[in-house]
C-alpha cells in the first residue's frame, strides 16, 4: 500500500504540473492569438482532464494512507508515529490529519476536491474558470512537490517493523477532532478557489463584476467552513484542555483567526464593488491576503517558528512555505501592477454618515483587529531579534488590544445597517437610533442593578468593564436588527395580511443577502455576549476524599466515590459526584482522569453540565502526590452556552444569505376575483 | 449661538452617557483575596505549559505551586505589583510575564496596534472626505443628459440600488 501511495502521489504531481503548463499556454496562445499545432481550446481543456485526473490520484494517496491505519501497516513511519492497533476506529481517521506527512496530504486532497468541482463547472464561464483552475494547479503542484520531497507521509520505516505504533496523541482522542481539523482545512484551503478566481480575473482583465458574484459564493462557503472550524475548535479546547476557557489566543488560534478576519472584510466591502463599482483594488488585495494568510497560518503550525501547544506537527518545512508565499506574493503584485488601470473606479461618496462609510469602518476595524493579531503572534519574535528577549504575548495584551477593538466592531455590527446607502438626514438618524440607545442605556442599568461592578478596590476591573459594555452594545445590536425585521415584516403585514412571523419569513426570503446578514449579525452578537460572560468564570480546587463536598455558586458537590477502567486503548479514573442545588441532588457528574497505554501520556476528560446561564465545568486533575488525595477543579463559567448557541445562528444565516432570493418573475400573487392588484410590493411572495 | 434642531436630543444623550459613565465608576466593592488572583493572571506558569500561571491545572506541576506560593509572600510582605513583577523577571526571565511591560522595546507591542488603528482611521476619514469632496465635483459637472446612454444607465443602476430604504445591506 505504501508504494501505491507514493505512486499516486507522483502521479498527481506529473498530472498537476501537466494541468500547470498546458494551462498556461493555452491560455496564452488565446490571449495572444497565435496559431499552434493544437487548438488553444483544445489544449485548455486538456488541462481541465488532467486537474480532474489529478483529484483521482491525491484521492487514491489518501485512501491509501487511511487503509494503511486501518490495517496497522507498521511498515509506514507515519503510521507507527500516528496509531497504534487499539485506537477506535473513528480516530484512525484523526491519524490522517495527526501528523505534517498526513495533514499536508488533506490540503492537498481538500485543495484537489475543491479543484474537482470548479473544473467540473467549468461551463459557468470557461475563459474564467481555465485560469481559476491553471492557479488551483500552480497551488496544488506546491503541496504536491512537499509530499513526494520533504514531508513523504508513505515513508518506510528504517530497521525492524514494530508489534504497534506509539498511538494518536491523547489530545486528539476526541469527538471533535474527527471534525474539527477538517473543518478548519476545508475553511483554509477554500480560500484558495476566491483567490484562484480574483487572480485571475485580473490576469483576464475579466469584463464586468461576474466573477465577484461567483467569488462571493465560493467565499462564503469557505467562510462557513473555517468559522465552524475555529468554534469546533474552541469547544474542543474548551472540553479538553481542563483549564476552563476557550480561547487561550496561542499562535495557532490566531492563525486561523488572521484569514477568517480578511475574509469577512472581503464579504462586506464586496458589496461596495457590486453596488457602486467602489474599491476594486482593495477587494482584489484583501482576497489575496487572505490566502496569504492561510499560507501564514500553516507555517506558523508546521514550522515551528512560534511555540504553541496546538502545534502537533512541526518540522522544517518552514522554508518552502516562506518560498511559496514570497512567490504567490510576488504574482500577485506583478499581475497587480501590469492590470492595475482594469481596477480603477470612482470613488463617489455623498456623506461621511452613510451605509458606505460604515463598510470603510468595518473594513478599517477588521484590518486593524488582523494586525493587532499578527503582531501579537509574531512579536516574541522581533523581540528576541531586536534586543535579544524573548517576551509573553499572552491573554492580558491581547484583552487589553483586542476586545476594545473587538466591541467597536460590534457598535459597527448594529450601526451599519441603519445608516442607508448615499446619505443620510438628522431626522433619519434620529428615529433609526433610539430604540438601541434606548436599549443601550436599560441595559447598563439592569447590568448595574445586577452586580455587574466595573469599579472594584479602588481600580477599574477591566473584564467587569469591558463585559457591560458588551453586553449594552449587543442589546443595542440586537434591538438595531430586530428593529429593521420589524419594520419590513410590518410592512408586509400590512400588504398581505400575514401574521408577522410568515411576513418576516417572506421578508428574508425576498432579499436572503440582507436578511441572511443580519441573522448572522445576531448570532455575533449571541456569540458576544457569551464570550463577556467570561468576566464572571468562578472557580474553586480542593482535595476531595469520599463525602467530602466543594460548593461553587448554587451547587454542591457531593463526592460520592471513585472508580477506575480500563480497555485495549487507556486506563481512567473517575470521581463519581452527586450535584446538589437547594439541598435537592440534581444530576451526577463524572470527570476523568485517562492515561493512554501507548502513548503513556495523561489525558483529562471534562465533566460539563450546560445550561443557558452557566456551565458547570469540573475537572478531576488526579490525584495529589504528597496526600494521595484526588484533586477536584470546578468551574463555574456563565454564558458559555451562548456562544455555540450563537454559533448555530450563524451559520444558519450564512446559509440563508446563500440562497438565492425569491425573484418576481417566480412570483405567484392570489388576487381576489375581479380586484386588481394594488400593491407592486408584493413581488416575489407566496400567498 | 443657536443650535440646529436636532442637536438638543444628541447633546442630552452625551450628558446622559458621562452622567451613567460617572455612576459606572463610583459603584463597586472591595475583594481583599482580589489582588492575588489579579496578578497570578499577569504572571506565566513557567513549567512549559504555556498557561497563566492562576490557569495551570497541571496536578504536580513543579513550578505552578512554588510560583504561587512566592506571590502570596510577596503580596503580604506589602510589595508592590512593580516590585513583585521584577522579582519574577530577575528570577524567571521576561517570559514570565504575562504581557510585555511599558518599557524600552516593549513598549512597541503596546503602541503600535493603537498607532496603526490610529493612522488607519485617520487614512479612513481623509479617504471618505476626498471621495465626498470628488463627488461634490462631479455633481457640479456634466450635465446628466449629456452623458452617453450607457453612463446613464448605469448611474440609474447605482441609484437604484443604492436609495435610501432599499435592499442594501448584504
Amino acid at each position: 500500500m505504501a508504494a501505491f501511495g507514493s505512486f499516486s502521489l507522483l502521479i498527481a504531481l506529473a498530472l498537476a504540473g501537466y494541468n500547470l503548463l498546458a494551462g498556461i499556454l493555452a491560455l496564452r496562445l488565446i490571449a495572444t492569438g497565435q496559431q499552434a499545432r493544437i487548438s488553444p481550446e483544445r489544449l485548455a481543456d486538456t488541462a481541465r482532464r488532467a486537474g480532474i485526473a489529478s483529484f483521482v490520484a491525491v484521492t487514491a494517496a489518501a485512501f491509501a494512507l487511511v487503509w494503511a491505519v486501518f490495517t496497522n501497516d507498521f511498515s509506514i513511519t507515519y503510521i507507527v508515529e500516528h496509531s497504534n492497533r487499539a485506537l477506535p476506529g473513528p480516530y484512525k481517521f484523526s491519524a490522517l490529519w495527526s501528523g505534517q506527512e498526513g495533514s499536508l496530504l488533506l490540503w492537498a486532497w481538500l485543495l484537489a476536491a475543491y479543484g474537482f468541482v470548479l473544473r467540473l463547472t467549468h461551463k459557468t464561464d470557461v475563459k474564467l474558470y481555465a485560469y481559476a483552475g491553471t492557479i488551483l494547479a500552480g497551488i496544488q503542484v506546491f503541496f504536491l512537490l512537499i509530499l513526494n520531497i520533504a514531508a513523504p507521509p508513505f515513508a518506510l520505516l528504517r530497521g525492524a517493523i514494530p508489534d504497534d505504533g506509539n498511538g494518536l496523541n491523547p489530545l486528539l482522542q476526541y469527538p471533535e477532532m474527527v471534525i474539527h481539523p477538517p473543518m478548519l482545512y476545508l475553511g483554509y484551503v477554500g480560500f484558495s478557489v476566491p483567490f484562484a478566481f480574483a487572480l485571475g480575473a485580473l490576469m483576464m482583465r475579466y469584463p464586468g463584476e461576474k466573477w465577484i458574484k461567483v467569488t462571493r459564493v465560493w467565499t462564503m462557503v469557505t467562510w462557513l467552513f473555517l468559522t465552524c472550524g475555529i468554534f469546533l475548535g474552541m469547544h474542543w479546547a474548551y472540553a479538553v484542555l481542563g483549564w476552563g476557557g476557550y480561547w487561550g489566543w496561542d499562535p495557532v488560534e490566531n492563525a486561523s483567526f488572521m484569514p477568517w478576519l480578511t475574509g469577512t472584510a472581503f464579504l462586506h466591502s464586496v458589496m461596495m464593488q457590486e453596488k457602486k463599482g467602489m474599491m476594486k483594488s482593495w477587494n482584489v488585495w484583501l482576497i489575496f491576503s487572505t490566502f496569504l494568510l492561510t499560507l501564514l497560518g500553516t507555517l506558523l503550525t508546521r514550522a515551528g517558528l512560534v511555540s504553541s501547544v496546538h502545534a502537533f506537527a512541526q518540522s522544517s518545512i518552514g522554508t518552502w512555505f516562506v518560498v511559496f508565499m514570497g512567490l504567490v506574493l510576488l504574482v500577485c503584485i506583478f499581475t497587480y501592477v501590469l492590470q492595475r488601470s482594469h481596477l480603477k473606479s470612482e470613488h463617489h461618496l455623498e456623506s461621511l454618515v452613510s451605509r458606505e462609510s460604515s463598510f470603510l469602518f468595518n473594513n478599517l476595524v477588521l484590518l486593524t483587529a488582523c494586525f493587532v493579531i499578527l503582531w501579537g503572534t509574531l512579536f516574541p519574535i522581533l523581540s528576541e531579534y531586536v534586543v535579544g528577549n524573548k517576551v509573553t504575548m499572552g491573554a492580558p495584551w491581547y484583552n487589553a488590544v483586542a476586545i476594545p477593538i473587538g466591541i467597536f466592531l460590534l457598535f459597527l455590527t448594529g450601526v451599519g445597517p441603519l445608516l442607508p446607502w448615499r446619505a443620510t438626514s438628522f431626522k433619519s438618524i434620529r428615529r433609526n437610533f433610539v430604540l438601541p440607545v434606548i436599549a443601550f442605556w436599560a441595559t447598563v442599568i439592569v447590568c448595574l442593578a445586577a452586580g455587574v461592578r466595573p469599579w472594584q478596590d479602588g481600580a477599574l476591573n477591566q473584564g467587569n468593564f469591558y463585559a457591560l459594555v458588551a453586553f449594552s452594545v449587543g442589546a443595542a445590536v440586537m434591538t438595531a436588527i430586530l428593529s429593521e425585521f420589524l419594520r419590513g415584516a410590518g410592512v408586509i403585514s400590512k400588504q398581505t395580511g400575514r401574521n408577522l412571523f410568515a411576513a418576516t419569513w417572506l421578508l428574508t426570503r425576498r432579499n436572503t443577502r440582507r436578511y441572511g446578514g443580519y441573522i448572522i449579525h445576531i448570532g455575533v452578537v449571541i456569540v458576544v455576549v457569551g464570550l463577556a460572560g467570561a468576566a464572571f468564570n468562578r472557580s474553586e480546587e480542593r482535595e476531595l476524599a469520599v463525602h467530602d463536598k466543594l460548593s461553587i455558586g448554587p451547587y454542591t458537590l457531593d463526592c460520592v466515590g471513585f472508580t477506575q477502567d480500563s480497555n485495549l486503548n487507556y486506563n481512567s479514573e473517575y470521581a463519581l459526584l452527586d450535584v446538589y442545588k437547594d439541598g435537592k441532588k440534581q444530576f451526577q457528574m463524572t470527570p476523568e482522569k485517562r492515561v493512554y497505554l501507548a502513548s503513556e501520556q495523561p489525558q483529562t476528560m471534562v465533566a460539563i453540565h450546560s445550561v443557558p446561564s452557566w456551565d458547570l465545568y469540573v475537572v478531576y486533575e488526579g490525584t495529589n502526590p504528597d496526600t494521595g488525595q484526588p484533586i477536584i477543579k470546578a468551574f463555574l463559567n456563565p454564558l458559555v452556552g451562548w456562544i455555540w448557541a450563537g454559533l448555530v445562528i450563524l451559520v444558519w444565516g450564512t446559509l440563508i444569505a446563500l440562497v438565492p432570493s425569491l425573484s418576481p418573475a417566480t412570483a405567484s400573487v392570489r388576487v381576489p376575483a375581479r380586484a386588481a392588484p394594488s400593491e407592486p410590493a408584493l413581488k416575489g411572495g407566496h400567498l | 449661538m443657536r443650535l440646529p434642531k436636532g442637536s438638543s436630543f444628541w447633546i442630552k444623550s452625551v450628558q446622559a452617557s458621562a452622567l451613567a459613565v460617572a455612576v459606572c465608576f463610583s459603584l463597586g466593592a472591595t475583594d481583599p483575596n482580589s489582588r492575588l488572583n489579579d496578578m497570578s493572571h499577569r504572571l506565566m506558569c513557567t513549567c512549559g505549559c504555556a498557561e497563566i500561571l492562576g490557569e495551570c491545572n497541571h496536578v504536580g506541576c513543579p513550578n505552578s505551586t512554588g510560583e504561587l506560593n512566592e506571590l502570596r509572600a510577596a503580596i503580604a510582605d506589602g510589595k508592590s505589583d512593580h516590585e513583585i513583577n521584577d522579582m519574577f523577571v530577575a528570577k524567571y526571565g521576561a517570559v514570565v510575564l504575562a504581557a510585555p511591560t511599558a518599557h524600552g522595546f516593549d513598549l512597541v507591542a503596546w503602541i503600535a496596534p493603537f498607532a496603526v488603528f490610529g493612522a488607519a482611521l485617520l487614512g479612513t476619514v481623509l479617504l471618505v472626505r476626498r471621495w465626498s469632496v470628488g463627488r461634490t465635483l462631479v455633481a457640479a459637472g456634466p450635465d446628466p443628459a449629456s452623458l452617453d446612454p450607457a453612463e446613464q444607465a448605469r448611474r440609474e443602476k447605482i441609484r437604484r440600488e443604492t436609495d435610501a430604504g432599499n435592499d442594501g445591506g448584504f
